[in-house]
């Protein structure tokens, strides 16, 4: 598998870009807002301002005449220290007021009535100044007469608000940021949750589970989640198919084998000579291994089939030992091996089957390891809430290679050459074990000599 | 070489005084060889201590004061005489000189605590909140109550023409800057001033260009009334000079506050120097009783009646009456009030 970026990574990513997009445009909206609205509360002043100049407008004995209102230049003054200038001309001739003004560009545009005003913006003596000009018709005599009175004023204070109200736009543009990744990151943890849970419940389950996932998940991973379900299902079929086909297969070795057995047995009586004895003796050892490898082989399945759905039997422990040992004295006895069996009653819940095809397992092997003629114990205790079955026997004892890998399938302990054996033994005693939530601990007797397998599982 | 330069610069120096029309003028010499050149409005035994006061503080600066009106003052500075500091009482002219762009900039921490109204764009400062006064001499009003109101004042002056026939002095509002400041702000605030106006106008009043005078004339019993006086040369006068009792009178109905003002002009030298100056000026300003100073600060706790009509304020609209055409119409309708023959 190949880790190529985080869909979290790459969604906060995505969402603080947004987020920062989103932050420098309203901070230039709100500039340009500002700034605006500052440019036009300046404009409307100096509009009102011209206009209430305008209205003073009249004619006195053919003169143009007007007086500048108190209230048009305090005005001005009300919102900000702005420096003001002003010009009245009657057609372009001055009247009053800053001569070199700049004009209003192009022809007057006459308004008898309502604001006209004319806004521009210029340089004079030093600084940007708004300009507004307000132009009116006067007649004197007959003759129309067009008078434009001009207010101006300097811009450092719509500078200045525009420029305080960029910075606190700037602030807040900056917080609504940081708020917005710390939320896309949230929000992005929240919803790729659901998940991290579909992955951790198909990772906490045990190896061989394979039930579908079902579990509440939302509409974006139930493609996943049925693929998945169909997958183990497919998978679960198919180790079943070849399970059965394992136990049918050993089941139809074992049956010709038995044949084979009962016909050498019956051979090795009726002949003398020694040679073909001996003969007889390795073809009757080599079937009893092929039967007892086909053997274990049906054991495995029937425990991979049977653990899939354990039995909850309520058995002793000494009692199964007991059963136990005396189907397997029949083997034990060719080696003149004896048991001494010390068993206490220890109550479990469980598969019986599977149990004595564990415990048989375990005890065939400490046959097979066992030199002729020595005896192998079998202690049944309980203690501490478990209960142990404990098989010790006087062979070889386990290598100084970890006895871990001992339970793996077809792993075989490395003095193991020269007897004959699958491997399988404690990986199905292993498998028993792990089904009904206990262990399976190897290690050396404490006498140094032979090997001790216990099975370890819980009280009921 | 360095004499001749000096010998040149005190010709240039003095052909440019000659061109004004110079009341007053005094070096206080410093040791050092900094100079400041002050041009204002304010008599020398009204400013005297202000200078003084300064040279403690920076004994190496030199001050050279001159004294002119207030419309000599802006004339100056306008045609761009080098001077380091205009002082005036005008504030209309001082306002138009910074609207203009004449003025400099300058800001301090002592200019940053003047309140928001007594500066304008950090280039004119106010340092004194001064009121106008109506002054009368205590002999002629000893059987008269004395006026609180214009009201008041119309009726006492109809009821007694005889006794103030070509007894009442005020501003001669065509050739006083602050004459007419006080005149136009009152004319706008109040009614009572045009009426006032046609009755002083029928008494064949005095008119005069500067306080000074009419406020000694008014001691020495000449007027028996001087309208729209400066309150602070008043009190410091009246104070010092011995003469007849005078009633400084504030008007109850309202009472026009000027702002003196100091600017530093485009054309100064030494602006370092002027700065400390309007700092001096502006600690000044925001003292809390008058003290031993001739210039009331900018509030005075103890005032009675208190500044309650707030000073003129400092802004565009001072401009409206130094328009041309608002200050003819205005002149025309106070000669025809005053002048009437």
């Amino acid at each position: 598998m190949r880790v190529q970026g985080s869909i979290g990574r790459r969604l906060t990513l995505l969402l603080a870009g947004v987020a920062a997009l989103l932050s420098v445009v309203s901070w230039g909206m709100v500039t340009g807002f500002a700034r605006q609205a500052a440019e036009r509360t300046q404009d409307n002043v100096l509009a009102a301002s011209a206009t209430s100049i305008a209205d003073t407008l009249r004619t006195e004995q053919g003169e143009v005449r007007l007086e500048l209102p108190y209230a048009a230049f305090s005005m001005l003054g009300a919102i900000s220290q702005e420096r003001v200038f002003y010009k009245v001309t009657a057609n372009g001739e001055l009247l009053t007021g800053y001569d070199d003004l700049p004009a209003p560009p192009g022809a007057p545009q006459v308004h008898r009535t309502g604001d006209g005003a004319v806004f521009q913006t210029d340089r004079y003596r030093g600084s940007d100044v708004r300009l507004a000009s307000v132009t009116r018709l006067v007649l004197v005599g007959a003759d129309p007469v067009a008078v434009t009175v001009t207010m101006a004023q300097t811009r450092d204070g719509v500078a200045q608000i525009a420029g305080e109200l960029s910075s606190l736009a700037a602030l807040l543009s900056i917080a609504f940021f940081v708020v917005a990744v710390l939320l896309s990151a949230f929000a992005v943890r929240a919803s790729l949750a659901p998940l991290n849970d579909v992955a951790l419940a198909v990772s906490r389950r045990g190896p061989s589970d394979l039930r579908p996932l079902r579990r509440a998940a939302p509409a974006e991973l139930e493609p996943l989640l049925r693929a998945l379900n169909r997958l183990m299902d497919r998978l679960g079929q198919s180790i079943r198919r070849s399970e059965d086909f394992i136990a049918e297969a050993a089941h139809r070795v074992r049956t010709p084998l038995a044949t084979v057995r009962t016909q050498a047995e019956i051979a090795l009586r009726s002949v003398s000579d020694e040679d073909e004895k001996h003969r007889l003796r390795r073809i009757i050892r080599a079937v009893d291994e092929s039967s007892r490898s086909a053997g274990q082989l049906l054991d495995h399945a029937t425990v991979a089939y049977r653990t899939e759905h354990l039995a909850q039997d309520r058995l002793d422990l000494a009692e199964l030992a007991t059963a136990t040992l005396e189907s397997v004295k029949p083997t034990a006895a060719m080696k003149d091996i004896s048991f001494i069996l010390h068993a206490a009653p220890a109550r479990v819940a469980g598969d019986a089957v599977l149990l004595d095809t564990a415990l048989r397992n375990v005890l065939d092997n400490a046959v097979k390891y066992s030199p002729d003629e020595t005896d192998i114990q079998v202690v049944v205790s309980s203690a501490n809430g478990f209960a142990r079955i404990e098989v010790c026997d006087n062979g070889p004892g386990f290598g100084a290679a970890s006895a871990r890998h001992l339970t793996r399938r077809f792993q075989r302990g490395d003095n193991a050459q020269g007897i004959v054996g699958s491997g399988l033994g404690l990986t199905i005693a292993k498998d028993v074990l792990t089904a009904h939530h206990g262990t399976l601990e190897l290690g050396n007797a404490r006498n140094g000599r032979g090997a001790c397998v216990s099975l370890v599982l819980p009280l009921a | 070489m360095r004499v001749a330069c000096l010998a040149i610069g005190l010709s240039l120096w003095a052909g440019l005084l000659m061109a004004l029309e110079i009341e007053d003028h005094r070096v206080y010499p410093g040791t050092g060889a900094d100079t400041l050149h002050i041009l204002s409005t304010a008599d020398l035994d009204v400013f005297d201590p202000y200078l003084r006061a300064f040279q403690t503080r920076r004994p190496g600066v030199t001050l050279d004061y001159t004294v002119v009106s207030s419309a000599q003052l802006h004339r100056a500075i306008r045609d761009g005489a080098r001077f380091d500091l205009a002082i005036s009482s005008a504030m209309d002219l001082q306002f138009q000189m910074a609207n203009d762009g004449l003025a400099r900039d300058y800001t301090s921490d002592r200019t940053a605590a003047l309140p928001d109204w007594a500066r304008w764009r950090d280039q004119v400062f106010a340092f004194t909140a001064e009121p106008a006064v109506v002054l009368l001499s205590a002999q002629r009003f000893h059987d008269l109550p004395l006026p609180r109101t214009r009201q008041d004042l119309i009726t006492l002056l109809r009821d007694y023409p005889e006794r103030f026939q070509g007894a009442v002095g005020t501003y001669d509002v065509r050739i006083s800057g602050l004459g007419y400041l006080f005149a136009t702000q009152e004319a706008r605030s109040t009614d009572a001033f045009w009426r006032l106006s046609e009755v002083m106008g029928r008494l064949q009043p005095q008119l005069f260009c500067c306080s000074g005078q009419m406020i000694d004339d008014v001691a020495q019993g000449r007027l028996a009334m001087a309208y729209n006086v400066l309150g602070s040369y008043a009190t410091d006068r009246l104070s010092q000079e011995s003469g007849g009792p005078v009633h400084i009178l504030r008007m109850q109905d309202f009472a026009n506050v000027m702002l003196r003002t100091a600017l530093i002009p485009q054309t100064a030298d030494n602006t370092a120097g002027a700065g400390a100056f309007i700092d001096m000026l502006a600690e000044l300003a925001l003292r809390d009783a008058a003290g031993d100073w001739p210039l009331p600060p900018l509030r005075q706790s103890g005032d009675d009646p208190p500044l309650d009509f707030g000073p003129i304020r400092l802004g565009p609209a001072l401009m409206v009456y130094l328009d041309p055409l608002n200050r003819r119409a205005f002149l025309d309708e106070w000669e025809n009030a005053m002048e009437q023959r």
